[in-house]
């Protein structure tokens, strides 16, 4: 019988065939951590007794989480990771040179079609979006493949997700994944991966790493996207090291099968306190907001910066409202300057900020105080994820975001732009 | 054996109200961390929890970010194990790397009530409440070995030293 992309990844890496619910040895093609799983994952490294990293060239630490950094506290975590860095000649990107994890290593070539990638962020998984099996784990098991450039993995099952038709203007990845969540739940696809198919090239690329970056919020261990020629010629210029792209086989077995018309979707908001709380925009009651967050390793790169963009063109940003712009990278920061997208944001009253994951999770740069609410194109809302746990968090698309910023309350562009649905 | 008072919970309790993303920088010794514990979910836990208690909770426990203060600030709190009626796939990683009892019995959550008394024995696979048995699938030998030596770090530390 066939096999589902992860297996055919998972396979080709044990030298053997696999099944779902095996659970299996395999050796690992890239690792990394950030400055909150470095330092533990470092530790435990280091508690292993082991000398050097299994290659060098094959982790990767980014401190993005409290950088640049908010306190004392949190310089001294990048401290210790930077100085591993240096100690074992491995990838480190520094304020400046860098950026969000998941929004970089793409960007750098690092993580490719074919590989297992591990991560000490659950959110790992985004890189399924270039056909690798990309995953979370903690910073024990991080520190263990950074050691022995191995892991274990169960075996996923697949759940098949077929995609039909063309997204309509103000629609993006991000309410394609909102509306699976909400389709199967927070748990529903635990121990899954999600596997796309069909017209997966009516997904942007961009689009597509916001929606293997969320596959997590259902649970799930993967998502994942046969890489296309999008993704070769993406890849082309930036390939960090040779990779082979893998596939599904037509015979694979799944255990389900999901399909999503892409045409009928509608901008999604998730309501508090669950990503899978999804409501069209249009069906929501009125909801004043007190703030924006327009970035993250969901939706910071350069389709969402130039969606948000296209909304804040020649408008205000509401007077009660403070609107956080995020690119994801220094290089997409600098884009942003060069092709004029960061006047827009700051003439409409936006403040731009150099890249950080800080108020995805209440860290800093735009923590919310008790009662306040912000519609965030981040991936959670559970409670107090962004501040005081009596603030309130609608996740939405970057064009929803904007719209928002200037309506001051949850709002479609199309209420801007003077259009019905469609 | 382990003998305490069970602190039950919903559905989807997430890494966030576990151990806040605010604390995960700044916090680091298992002291530190324990003080946090479950701080927006319930904020009695930290100051009230005993050695032994159990948590007890419905589907998806540990649902969310891979920070594994989630489950090293329970172990720091004394937390015995945690039944729950489904779990995070990173969060059960997390768990058995650090030592932390965590066990899939529904009939068992759907049935225990905030503060009731439970008695579990993880290598046999009973758990008692309220006079009534409940039975469990003991959990893998290589798991039991790995709680017992209080995590994954120190088995195969234990491991290397017996091999070398």
């Amino acid at each position: 019988m066939g096999m589902t992309l992860v297996e055919a990844i998972i396979a080709r890496h044990a030298g053997r065939t696999v099944a779902a619910g095996e659970f299996v040895e395999v050796p690992v093609d890239f690792v990394l951590a950030n400055d909150i799983t470095a330092p533990l994952a470092i530790r435990a490294f280091r508690e292993l007794g082991v000398e050097r990293v299994f290659d060098p060239e094959r982790v990767a630490l980014v401190p993005d989480h409290f950088t640049p950094n908010k306190d004392v506290r949190s310089a001294e975590q990048c401290r210790v990771t930077r100085e591993f860095a240096r100690e074992q000649g491995i990838h480190y990107f520094e304020v400046g040179h860098g950026g969000i994890e998941h929004v970089l290593l793409p960007e750098r070539g690092l993580v490719l079609p074919g590989e297992i990638v591990v991560g000490g962020d659950s959110h790992t998984c985004t890189y399924g979006a270039l056909g690798a099996f990309a995953t979370g784990m903690g910073s024990t098991d991080v520190g263990y493949s950074m050691a022995t450039g191995k892991t274990w993995v169960r075996v996923p099952k697949t759940i098949r997700v077929e995609l039909r038709g063309l997204l309509s203007r103000w629609v993006m990845g991000k309410d394609v994944v909102l509306h699976l969540i909400e389709k199967v739940g927070t748990s529903g696809a635990n121990w899954c991966a999600f596997e796309f198919g069909g017209e997966i090239g009516s997904l942007p690329l961009d689009d597509r790493f916001t929606v293997a970056n969320m596959a997590v919020e259902a649970g799930a261990t993967a998502g994942l996207f046969p890489p296309d020629e999008e993704v070769l010629a993406y890849l082309e210029d930036r390939a960090a090291r040779p990779f082979t792209p893998l596939y599904p086989d037509p015979d694979a077995s799944y255990a389900e099968v999901i399909e999503v018309d892409l045409g009928n979707l509608r901008p999604l908001v998730a309501r508090p306190h669950s990503p899978a709380n999804v409501v069209p925009v249009d069906e929501l009651d009125e909801v004043p907001i007190d703030q924006v967050v327009i970035g993250s390793c969901t939706n910071g790169r350069w389709r969402d910066l130039l969606m948000a963009a296209e909304v804040l063109r020649g408008r205000r940003v509401h007077p009660e409202v403070r609107c956080v712009v995020i690119p994801g990278t220094q290089g997409l920061h600098l884009r942003a300057v060069r092709e004029g997208l960061a006047e827009v944001f700051l003439t409409a009253g936006a403040v731009l900020s150099p890249p950080t994951c800080g108020p995805c999770l209440g860290g800093h740069m735009g923590v919310l105080a008790a009662g306040e609410s912000c519609v965030s194109t981040t991936n959670r809302n559970f409670r107090g994820r962004m501040g005081h746990p009596e603030s309130k968090v609608y996740l939405a698309n970057p064009a929803v975001a904007a719209a928002s910023a200037v309506l001051g309350r949850i709002a479609s562009p199309e209420e801007l732009f003077g259009e019905g649905r469609g | 054996m382990i003998k305490g008072r069970a602190w039950k919970y919903g559905d989807d309790v997430n890494t966030d109200v576990i151990f806040p993303g605010r604390y995960t920088y700044s916090r680091m010794e298992p002291a530190e961390i324990a003080k946090h514990a479950l701080e927006d979910l319930d904020p009695r836990f930290a100051k009230e929890v005993k050695p032994g208690d159990v948590i007890v909770a419905g589907r998806n426990f540990g649902c969310g970010s891979s920070r594994e203060q989630a489950a090293t600030c329970l172990v720091a709190a004394g937390v015995g194990a945690v039944i729950a009626v489904s779990f995070a796939r990173i969060f059960f990683r997390n768990a058995i790397n650090n030592g932390l009892l965590v066990l899939e019995i529904p009939e068992a959550v759907a049935a225990i009530q905030y503060g009731d008394e439970v008695e579990l024995d993880p290598e046999a696979g009973t758990l008692r409440h309220k006079g009534r048995e409940y039975r469990f699938p003991p959990l893998p030998p290589i798991v039991l070995e790995i709680l017992r030596d209080g995590g994954l770090i120190p088995h195969l530390r234990k491991k290397l030293a017996e091999e070398g």
